[in-house]
């Protein structure tokens, strides 16, 4: 099994709060990682790390032995890591399709982006809201246009963070075949609160809490772990079923 | 529907081209065609700042400075070597060069948008300042002298290449028109570009710009280079046109004047700022004349009624009404 990603020693602070406290990360080709954690864990944190939003206090991050710390997101994305931010972060003012397209320009030519547009568009059925303006649409379709841009980069490894959060009982299911068709070609990261869904499409989870690994296992063991439990007693975000 | 925008703005330009350039020499004084060159280099100049406002989110109080320094190096090389043409590429190519440096701090120094005008109003208060100080006749550049705020006299026009034939106010105004049209159409061809397209997504939203994989700083330094270019040109045809250039065109009051432009011919398209450009001119020519109220009270006052009425400028309002009458028939672009 190859190595795809690889943190050693990650820290990142603010101010007085350390937000990311010494993450030692592996991510193997091909895997579908869920990341849980109560919030304030510094989950969001770690992503905005690995994609270049937010210089690491200290510590590195390797994709396939290339040393990316400290590059700006332009080149780590151009190293193949694509995310879908917490925070939909989209062309507002552009429809789905040119939004689709510009990202899909990065390594096309336009004519060849507007077909890699098409299919994506085809492939997660946004293709009756394509003419549509990115800022007047649902916040499901966002988070849908948002990764239908990351997909379209062709990206080697996803970064999603809380994919299904505000989506309706349908966009959940959607979402989790969606993730599996691209885990067949990808390496994807999930953050996720929502217990149920992680368990529908991890098999692999690592728990974050006070900015530390807590415990990274197989998901059944993983949820059984009365140290996760004792995390998440009490947190709003959990929602066991 | 962009192949049918593409072909409206062909057309048009087409036509406009034909009005302006075939009837309209042959129509009207010589005295009004010098109006008219005056109008057409500001829009010209009006259409630099659309550009990277408009579509690359570049808000620069520093577009009268290219454009002056445009207009200074034309006057400077011209008159130092004699040769027009190449005072012409050298107002291009200063202000281009000064655009890439000034655009390398600001860009490279991740400064805000509220620095990038704080920064570009500086500088043009700095040229202002430095200009008129240099009334001495120890300040010249070669054989011509600066001359603070009396400026530089005397500018030579342009002649028609490979002859010494200097042209005449009518072939100066198909000149600068024939420049204008050109320009117009070269922004709408470089907007709907693979360039342009990414231009505009930047502006939209940087960061995601960034995620995808776009280096934002490269794509804003060379929209403000173009920008700078056009600007510089304008200059340099400004010269041409008045003959004189003075600190003036380094002054507060005319580089707010162009972002009123813009913002009354509409922010987004290349059009208004144009359109804005030929008709607050006109009215400060006519103000001029009639001499009622200070031109620089009757644009304040002008602009905030406009905000106030017409928000997002008047040829996106055209273009919203035309839209509703047309029942939706194409969405507004530029
Ligand atoms: N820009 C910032 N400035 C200051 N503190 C920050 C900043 N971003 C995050 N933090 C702090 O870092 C800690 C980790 O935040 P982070 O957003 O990474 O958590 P998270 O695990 O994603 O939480 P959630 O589940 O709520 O999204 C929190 O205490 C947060 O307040
Ligand atoms: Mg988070």
């Amino acid at each position: 099994m190859t190595v795809l990603l690889e943190t050693s020693r990650l820290i990142r602070r603010y101010g007085g709060v350390t937000a990311v406290d010494g993450v030692d990360f592996t991510l193997n080709e091909g895997e579908l990682r869920c990341l849980i954690g109560p919030n304030g864990a510094g989950k969001s944190t770690f992503f905005k790390m690995l994609c270049g939003l937010v210089p690491p206090s200290s510590g590195a991050i390797k994709i396939r032995n290339d040393d990316v710390t400290g590059m700006r997101p332009h080149e780590i994305a151009s190293r193949g890591v694509g995310i879908k931010t917490q925070v939909p972060s989209l062309f507002d003012g552009l429809t789905v399709r040119e939004s689709v397209e510009v990202a899909a320009m990065r390594r096309l030519t336009p004519s060849a982006a507007c077909d890699i547009a098409d299919e994506t568009l085809g492939h997660l059925n946004l293709k009756g809201i394509a003419n549509r303006i990115v800022g007047q649409l649902s916040h499901g379709q966002r988070q849908w246009t948002e990764l239908a841009m990351v997909l379209s980069t062709d990206p080697k490894i996803v970064l999603l963070d809380e994919p299904v959060a505000g989506m309706t009982h349908d966009e959940v299911n959607r979402t989790e075949d969606l993730l599996k068709h691209i885990n067949t070609t990808r390496t994807v990261i999930v953050v996720e609160h929502d217990m149920q869904f992680v368990k529908r499409i991890a098999t692999k989870v690592t728990v974050f809490h006070h900015g530390r690994i807590l415990i990274e296992d197989d998901v059944d063991r993983v949820l059984a772990d009365s140290r996760v439990r004792d995390v998440y007693l009490g947190k709003s975000g959990l929602r066991y079923a | 529907m962009r192949a049918l925008q593409s072909h409206v703005t062909t057309i048009g330009t087409l036509v406009a081209g034909i009005v302006l350039v075939g009837i309209v020499p042959f129509a009207v004084a010589p005295f009004t065609l010098a109006d008219l060159t005056l109008y057409a280099a500001m829009a010209i100049l009006a259409m630099s700042l659309g550009f990277i406002w408009g579509f690359g989110g570049i808000l620069s109080f520093g577009q009268s400075v290219f454009f002056g320094v445009g207009g200074y190096t034309y006057a400077i090389v011209a008159l130092n070597f004699d040769s027009p043409s190449l005072a012409l590429l050298a107002a291009i190519a200063v202000a281009v060069t000064g655009a890439l440096l000034l655009g390398y701090f600001i860009f490279w120094g991740r400064l805000s948008d509220v620095y990038l005008a704080v920064i570009t109003l500086t500088i043009s208060l700095i040229f202002f300042m430095l200009m008129n100080s240099m009334s001495s006749s120890i300040y010249r550049i070669g054989d011509v002298p600066i001359g603070g705020y009396n400026g530089i006299p005397g500018i030579p026009p342009l002649v028609v290449p490979g002859t010494d034939r200097s042209l005449s106010v009518a072939e100066t105004y198909v000149l600068v028109v024939t420049v204008a049209l050109l320009v117009y159409l070269g922004l709408s061809w470089l907007i709907r570009t693979k360039f342009g397209r990414i231009l505009c997504s930047i502006k939209e939203n940087e960061v995601r710009a960034e995620l995808l994989g776009y280096d934002a700083r490269l794509y804003k330094l060379a929209a403000f280079a173009v920008g700078a270019a056009i600007a510089g040109m304008a200059g340099a045809l400004f010269a041409v046109y008045s003959g004189l250039i003075n600190p003036d065109v380094f002054g507060i009051g005319f580089s707010a004047q162009i972002i009123v432009w813009v913002m009354l011919g509409g922010l987004g398209t290349l059009i208004g700022p144009a359109l804005g450009a030929v008709l607050i001119q006109m009215l400060v020519v006519w103000l001029g004349k009639v001499q009622v109220i200070d031109a620089n009270m009757a644009l304040g006052v002008l602009f905030i009624v406009a905000v106030l009425l017409v928000p997002a400028g008047l040829v996106p309002r055209l273009q919203g009404l035309l839209a509703v009458a047309f029942g939706n028939l194409a969405r507004s672009r530029p």
